[in-house]
């Protein structure tokens, strides 16, 4: 079964007819080319897909294409204005915060999601105190990046990535 | 090398923009029209032969363009019987082996029609487990073989354990693990009938590798090949040759000319058909005097393969260079089980050989009463235990005592569960770590003048996340005596001169001796005024490391640990590893080599773990959300250092491998460290809760 349906990518409207099944992952990557957010497992268990939508951190390998009809969703490639680096992006680049960089578009994502959330006060399992505003320390860093693998174990350098960035 | 301006340096990495925005492009993602994609039937039995495959459904479907099945699929003459034989037969050698594939115009209708295809086995007895005294075991290297020995045996072992003031006699074990890499393997395939012409965008780490494989495998010119790579997700070894999917990958473009065949693999398939380290048991029994002197060392490792094909991990290799003593043995059996077949992974041989070693040193320390720094230090070796060659640059001891130092080791109470912190015991644990100096003579290089002060320096190297599309430039800048905007590096294609794969910590040791062997030459053939266009190629010798040395890297790992007491939970909050390597060429990336192996060092000690069913054969637990590696909050202070140096008798650059060395003995490190906080030695990786809740 096919649909027609409108994306928002980076700021970029596209109109496509998609069968039913395909994934957003796929939709971007296999219809569209946008090929910044990357498939590490197809399953929700690795973030290598993670975009937002709506400035939310999302797993675009667990929605479908057709529940994203007229969504915003942004990439790692539409997070940078023309010709410069988003900050978190920067940091990641400055502090070595990748290896084969096949995780990293999903890390930066994850990355400017995950400050939002902090900044608007989500706590994460290892917050001490479930109001009030969220201190930023590096056990929260860790923990609220745990849901994006990297195999390359490039954990102690995004961490730093991220600290800088949120200063 | 005279001058070193560049080297040295921690220039950040020179595609860094292109990777954190996701415009670097890996295997999936060159862009191509009309591609059509391929989806896998894997077999669901681990041994026997297919009575039928019905195709029928899967070929009813809309848009589906071609079914291939053992009965129909191309006869490759080149193929052998190995893991490249890809539907050349009925026969079914394991669980998860490709029996069929449909291409179709969109990935879910490939997977669909997949689904559709029916397949009949008749099955046959099977085999997946290996035990210490399986009756297929063999010696896999015999007197007559090539390679290096599977067995060496110095003075009298036995007679050296009899008279022993202390013995150590353990066996240790290492479960099946997979690489996993973060990018699954991927091979996009292009055929063109006219002239005759495959194109191959590959996830590999070896562009020259993959091409060699596969133009022998279908019969063809290797110049009629072409395999593509400028970025690639990652490999640890697994990407270090072709694979079944790759030949697959190709067959179908064949059946497809002019239409691009996509063919990535999923996460599961990664679980059956791109190698995985095998499981090991290995005994070690080592004799001292009641100081700690060794007497006698011994070290005996079990091993599996495939009935497809042997490959050989090789994990005793190791006690023949790490210590000092006049009665030695190491011995490798194998036996070729009904299962996938296995391959590379990070430091294979000596990622768990160092785990059964180090944890028997740290047994040994504990049982004379020696601190287990001093410990390995009174075991150094003057010269080289098995070769009796002088060390290139043997600079372990240092490694063991500086590093001890700068972690805060000494003053420790070495008494195990001394140490109690609210609801955890805490302890700590030290590991020695090593490497071979790897070195692939024959890649080429060539420098081209561009004019207006640019070279280009063309090579078929592969940067799998290591660094070398920076650290290369780097080399070449250096050997060009021009900075590093005056370079521009091409790598990643087989239009480009031949290479050596990114393996065995090898690639910037192979890759940089050809890049300052052809700089070399074109300083010879155009002097210091070269005109626009003038060009030199060179390849990197056969005589570049001193034969006359040792060459090895060695480090040490301390890692301290927090186990709790109720529920057995362990975390690391603790690791520090500091080795030794020659010249770092990049101390930015070479630190990131080094944090990363030791990431998967403490993911084996900690989480990796394939369970083989052995009633199918198969691997239960093949995913992310089973298969655990580490995340980011396993990681708390991690911290790599290195000592200065340089090591000529290894590269001209002074430089050794980085890549390996990092995950050798990490894990008997955190073992270590779990049995000084609790009193439990676990000799069984990876070291799980149930293990230390008594
Ligand atoms: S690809 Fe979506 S979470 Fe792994
Ligand atoms: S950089 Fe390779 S997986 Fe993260």
């Amino acid at each position: 079964m096919e649909a027609t349906i409108t994306l928002r990518v980076d700021g970029e409207k596209h109109e496509l007819t998609v069968d039913t099944r395909t994934t957003l992952l796929d939709a971007l990557r296999d219809r569209l080319g946008v090929t910044s957010p990357k498939k590490g497992c197809d399953h929700g268990q690795c973030g290598a897909c993670t975009v937002l939508v709506e400035g939310r951190r999302v797993l675009s390998c667990l929605t479908f294409a057709v529940a994203q009809e007229e969504a915003e969703v942004t990439t790692a490639a539409g997070l940078a204005g023309e010709g410069e680096l988003h900050p978190v992006a920067r940091a990641f680049v400055d502090n070595d915060g990748f290896q084969c960089g096949y995780c990293t578009p999903g890390q930066v994502c994850s990355a400017v999601g995950m400050l939002r959330e902090a900044a608007e006060g989500w706590p994460s399992h290892v917050s001490g105190d479930l109001e009030g505003p969220v201190r930023l320390d590096d056990e929260e860093i860790r923990e609220r990046m745990s849901g994006n693998l990297c195999r390359c174990g490039a954990y102690a350098n995004i961490v730093a990535a991220i600290r800088e960035a949120a200063e | 090398m005279s001058e070193t301006r560049v080297m040295g340096q921690p220039l950040t990495r020179l595609e860094g923009e292109r990777k954190v925005t996701g415009r670097a492009p890996y295997a999936y993602e060159h862009p191509l029209t009309d591609p059509l994609y391929l989806h896998p039937v894997l077999s669901t039995v681990p041994r026997g032969r297919l009575t039928g495959v019905d195709a029928s459904a899967a070929e009813a479907l809309a848009g589906v363009r071609a079914v291939l099945t053992p009965y129909n699929a191309e006869r490759l003459a080149g193929a052998g019987d190995g893991e490249f034989a890809v539907l050349q037969s009925e026969e079914v050698s394991f669980h998860g082996q490709f029996v069929a594939a449909v291409v179709a115009d969109t990935p879910e209708t490939a997977r669909e029609a997949a689904a559709l295809v029916r397949v009949e086995y008749a099955r046959a007895p099977h085999d997946v487990v290996l035990t210490a005294d399986h009756e297929r075991l063999y010696r896999p290297v015999g007197e007559d073989d090539e390679g290096p020995a599977s067995d060496t045996e110095e003075g009298e072992v036995e007679a050296a354990l009899e008279r022993a003031e202390v013995v150590v006699d353990q066996t240790y074990r290492t479960p099946t693990e997979h690489n996993n890499p973060m990018e699954p393997h991927t091979t996009v395939a292009v055929w063109e009938e006219e002239p005759g012409r495959l194109t191959l965008y590959d996830s590999t780490q070896g562009v020259h590798v993959v091409r060699a494989s596969v133009a022998g495998v279908f019969g063809l010119d290797p110049e009629r090949v072409r395999v593509v790579a400028p970025h690639v997700g990652g490999g640890f070894g697994s990407k270090g040759e072709a694979h079944a999917h790759d030949v697959l990958a190709a067959m179908a473009a064949r059946v497809l000319p002019g239409r691009p065949v996509k063919f990535a693999l999923t996460r599961q398939h990664m679980f059956s058909l791109v190698g995985y380290r095998t499981p090991t048991i290995q005994r070690v029994r080592l004799g001292a005097d009641r100081r700690g002197r060794l007497d006698v060392v011994v070290h005996e490792s079990v091993e599996q393969t495939s009935t497809v094909q042997e490959f050989t991990e090789n994990s005793a290799m190791c006690s023949r260079w790490m210590y000092a003593a006049p009665h030695r043995r190491t011995r490798h059996r194998m036996a070729a089980l009904d299962v996938p077949v296995n391959f590379w992974m990070r430091a294979p041989g000596e990622a768990p050989g160092m785990y059964a070693l180090e944890s028997a040193m740290d047994e040994l320390a504990q049982a004379c009463g020696v601190d287990p720094v001093e410990l390995r230090v009174r075991n150094e070796p003057e010269r080289d235990p098995q070769s009796g060659a002088p060390w290139s640059d043997r600079q372990l001891v240092r490694c063991l005592r500086e590093g001890a130092e700068r972690f805060g080791w000494y003053g420790r109470d070495p008494s195990p569960r001394a140490r109690r912190e609210g609801d955890w015991w805490v302890g700590t644990g030290v590991a020695a770590a090593s490497y071979p100096h790897l070195y692939n003579p024959g890649s080429v290089a060539v420098v081209r003048y561009g004019g207006e002060g640019v070279y280009e320096v063309s090579i078929g190297a592969v940067d799998i996340g290591t660094g070398a599309w920076t650290a290369l430039t780097q080399i070449a800048a250096d050997a060009l005596g021009v900075s590093v905007s005056r370079v521009r590096l091409r790598i990643g294609d087989t239009d480009l001169p031949s290479a050596s794969v990114a393996g065995g910590s090898s690639g910037t040791s192979s890759w940089g001796t050809a890049i300052v062997a052809a700089a070399r030459a074109f300083a010879a053939e155009h002097g210091g005024a070269p005109a626009p266009g003038a060009v030199a190629r060179a390849s990197a010798g056969e005589d570049t490391v001193d034969e006359g040395y040792a060459v090895y890297s060695f480090g040490a790992h301390f890692a301290e640990v927090a186990v709790h007491a109720d529920t057995g939970e362990v975390r690391v909050p603790r690791m520090y590893g500091l080795f030794s390597v020659g010249r770092v060429v990049n101390p930015r990336m070479v630190r990131s080599q080094f944090l990363g192996g030791m990431v998967m060092g403490l993911s084996m000690a900690l989480h990796e773990q394939s369970f083989r069913d052995p009633r199918y054969g198969h691997v239960a637990n093949g995913d992310f959300a089973e298969y655990h590696v580490a995340t980011n909050a396993d990681v708390r202070d991690l911290r790599a250092e290195w000592l200065e140096g340089e090591d000529p008798r290894a590269t001209p650059m002074g430089s050794r491998g980085v890549g390996e060395i990092g995950v050798v003995g990490t894990a008997a490190a955190v073992a270590n460290a779990v049995y000084h906080a609790t009193g439990v030695r676990v000799r069984d990786l990876p070291i799980t809760l149930d293990t230390l809740v008594r």
